[in-house]
């Protein structure tokens, strides 16, 4: 479960989050949804610990991410917008340092990156060293690296970006399958199609607050509109006219 | 402390693969100063020994006013070259480099030196050119001495005394020991070896910083649950031993550099063997972790590895300004002095060399301060990590 509970976040004068609150449950994915510059990394960012809300809080699983070492970051595997990776080093060894610097002991370590190999196929390059890695087998790596501690959450900051139509597919199977483990996911996009394909729940994020929170048939009908993408363009017009 | 070593081991091995790093940290950045310095000492050592055995030469203008000189001068053993030069062309030929050294006898030299008037020399030559310059004051003090030879005929023609124009003697004791004018040309080496100690550390000070959020795996890892003075705790270690490393190497390679140059004939006894090079190592192990937690705190703050670059360049000279400093003002040890980082090491290193005793307050001085030091920077870097400042 992650929750955001008015979250406020300014960068000099300009309030890049103002009062968003929602909760991602346990379960189901939930789609955070906006354009460009909508606030949607920054909230990302306070719920998995590295910004610190000017008020408001984040939670995981009940527990508030403040703090290094909170004890919420164990329950959350983050994927950020650039998931960089170590070139020099093996795919394996990638994910092996950040499963070490979650604490994990060596028995425990080789198991959980054997099962994440064979749920991610990486079978063929997981030995291999990183560099010259495709934008899909990266991801991969990136997506093993926030699931090594087997967290029940997960944030993913727009994960599509740059994935071609075969692994934008695997992606999907992939957090279909944790969703049905009982994991909660939270992912950012402002691709449409992909939302309305994953999504349990969309939260619609325009200038930094919170424009729409419900299922995505929910949202269709409150603006009585036949589409996701209809409606999310009548939500933001509709934001823009009041404000 | 299992997640400050796990980076540690972490940044140690990826680095290791890494090419650029292991040629600036382990290959150019040691063997650097061993290499110029071998070079610099071992044409030093050439010019002075040719200079010593190599006959005087001299261009000689107006022969006819003077013979007297010029037999002495052939004396003494002197090559003299017979030209017939104007002091305008004496000029250009010494400015072209087709004469080092010109001595004009004008005509008036004949007459005023038999009228026991001071009878007028030019001396031609290049100050600036360190090789002609030898030879003028080589020329210079044949020439003086042949004018004081000249000097006491003529007193004792007169009958007087010569002694009487000698009012005093001046007898010189120079009190350098081979070593210690060796300890000139050495205090560079002290020098090499400090920047071999930052020169290790330096990509991996940039690239676990800097690279990190170049390449974009930053935001990541401060996501995890791991304390910021864990991460910048091992970042630093991993760059301490690379610079440790190549301190080794780089002390490794002035022994090798101390064998094959024959220091001795230059009237120098240098003593780097094994042991010195031990000692070197324990008194510049202090200011590894210093040097470390410096480049990492300015890397810390830039955005890219070649922002970097730019400030780590200016971070390698600072080490430099106390040497400097002591050299132009020529400080001696002093215990007020060990408390200055890369001064008290160089002081220290000096002292070994010059074989002189070494008082245990300056060695703990100088390791302490290095060490506190070190820990303020650290701190100082853990805190900026703390900072969400740090994403960039």
């Amino acid at each position: 479960m992650i929750e955001a509970t008015a979250l406020y976040k300014r960068f000099g004068n300009v309030a890049a989050v103002s009062d968003v609150s929602f909760a991602a449950r346990d379960g189901e994915i939930t789609g955070l949804l906006g354009p460009n510059g909508a606030g949607k990394s920054t909230c990302l960012r306070m719920l998995y610990g590295v910004l610190t809300p000017d008020s408001g809080s984040a939670r995981i699983d009940g527990i508030d991410i403040r703090g290094a070492t909170s004890a919420a970051r164990a329950h959350l595997g983050v994927l950020p917008h650039a998931a960089g990776l170590y070139n020099n080093l093996t795919a394996r060894e990638n994910v092996d340092y950040f499963g070490s610097l979650q604490g994990m002991a060596r028995g425990g370590l080789r198991r959980r990156t054997a099962e994440l190999v064979r749920a991610l196929g990486m079978e063929a390059f997981i030995d291999r060293r990183v560099k010259g890695f495709s934008q899909g087998q990266r991801i991969k790596v990136a997506l093993a690296r926030a699931l090594v501690h087997d967290p029940e959450n997960l944030i993913l900051d727009e994960p599509t970006n740059g994935l071609d139509v075969m692994a934008i597919r695997s992606l999907r199977e992939l957090l279909h399958a944790l969703k049905n483990q009982g994991r909660c996911i939270l992912f950012s996009s402002h691709v449409m199609q992909e939302v309305a394909a994953l999504c349990d729940r969309v939260v619609i994020i325009g200038a930094g607050r919170v424009l729409a929170d419900g299922t995505p048939q929910a949202i269709r009908e409150a603006s009585g509109t036949r589409t996701l993408e209809e409606a999310f363009l009548s939500v933001l017009a509709n934001s823009e006219g009041a404000s | 402390m299992r997640a400050m070593f796990t980076v540690f081991a972490k940044e140690f091995l990826e680095n290791l693969r890494d090419r650029r790093t292991l040629i600036s940290a382990l290959l150019f950045g040691p063997l650097f100063g061993p290499l110029l310095f071998g070079a610099m000492v071992s044409r030093m050592l050439n010019q002075s020994v040719v200079e010593s055995d190599e006959p005087l030469h001299l261009t000689v203008s107006g022969r006819e006013h003077a013979p007297g000189l010029v037999r002495y001068l052939e004396s003494q053993g002197v090559q003299l070259i017979f030209a017939s030069l104007s002091e305008s062309s004496a000029r250009a030929a010494v400015r072209s480099g087709a004469a080092q050294v010109v001595v004009i006898l004008p005509m008036d030299y004949g007459p005023r030196f038999t009228a026991a008037l001071p009878a007028p020399v030019l001396l031609v030559a290049d100050s600036a050119d360190s090789q002609t310059r030898k030879s003028a004051d080589r020329a210079r003090l044949l020439l003086t001495a042949y004018g004081s030879g000249v000097a006491q005929l003529r007193l004792q023609v007169r009958g007087i005394s010569p002694l009487l124009a000698m009012p005093l003697t001046v007898n010189e004791i120079d009190v350098a020991t081979p070593t210690g004018r060796a300890v000139v040309v050495l205090g560079l080496m002290t020098y090499f070896v400090l920047f071999a100690v930052l020169m290790g550390g330096l990509y991996l000070a940039i690239d676990s910083t800097a690279g990190e959020r170049e390449r974009g795996s930053l935001e990541a890892l401060l996501s995890l649950p791991v304390a910021r003075g864990s991460l910048v705790g091992g970042k630093i270690l991993a760059t301490c031993a690379y610079m440790c490393l190549s301190l080794a190497i780089s002390l490794t390679a002035f022994v090798f550099v101390f064998r094959f140059v024959p220091l001795e004939r230059l009237g120098m006894s240098a003593n780097l063997g094994v042991s010195t090079a031990l000692t070197f190592f324990a008194i510049c192990v202090p200011f590894v972790p210093l040097g470390a937690a410096l480049m990492t705190f300015v890397a810390s703050f830039t955005r890219s590895y070649r922002e970097a670059q730019t400030y780590l360049t200016t971070v390698l000279l600072v080490p430099t300004l106390p040497i400097a400093f002591a050299s132009i003002y020529s400080l001696k040890t002093k215990s007020s002095l060990m408390f200055i980082p890369s001064l008290s090491q160089h002081l220290l290193m000096t002292s070994v060399l010059k074989d002189e005793p070494i008082a245990v307050f300056d060695v703990v001085a100088s390791a302490g301060s290095s060490a506190l030091f070190a820990l303020m920077l650290i701190l100082l870097t853990a805190r900026h990590w703390r900072r969400e400042t740090m994403l960039g």
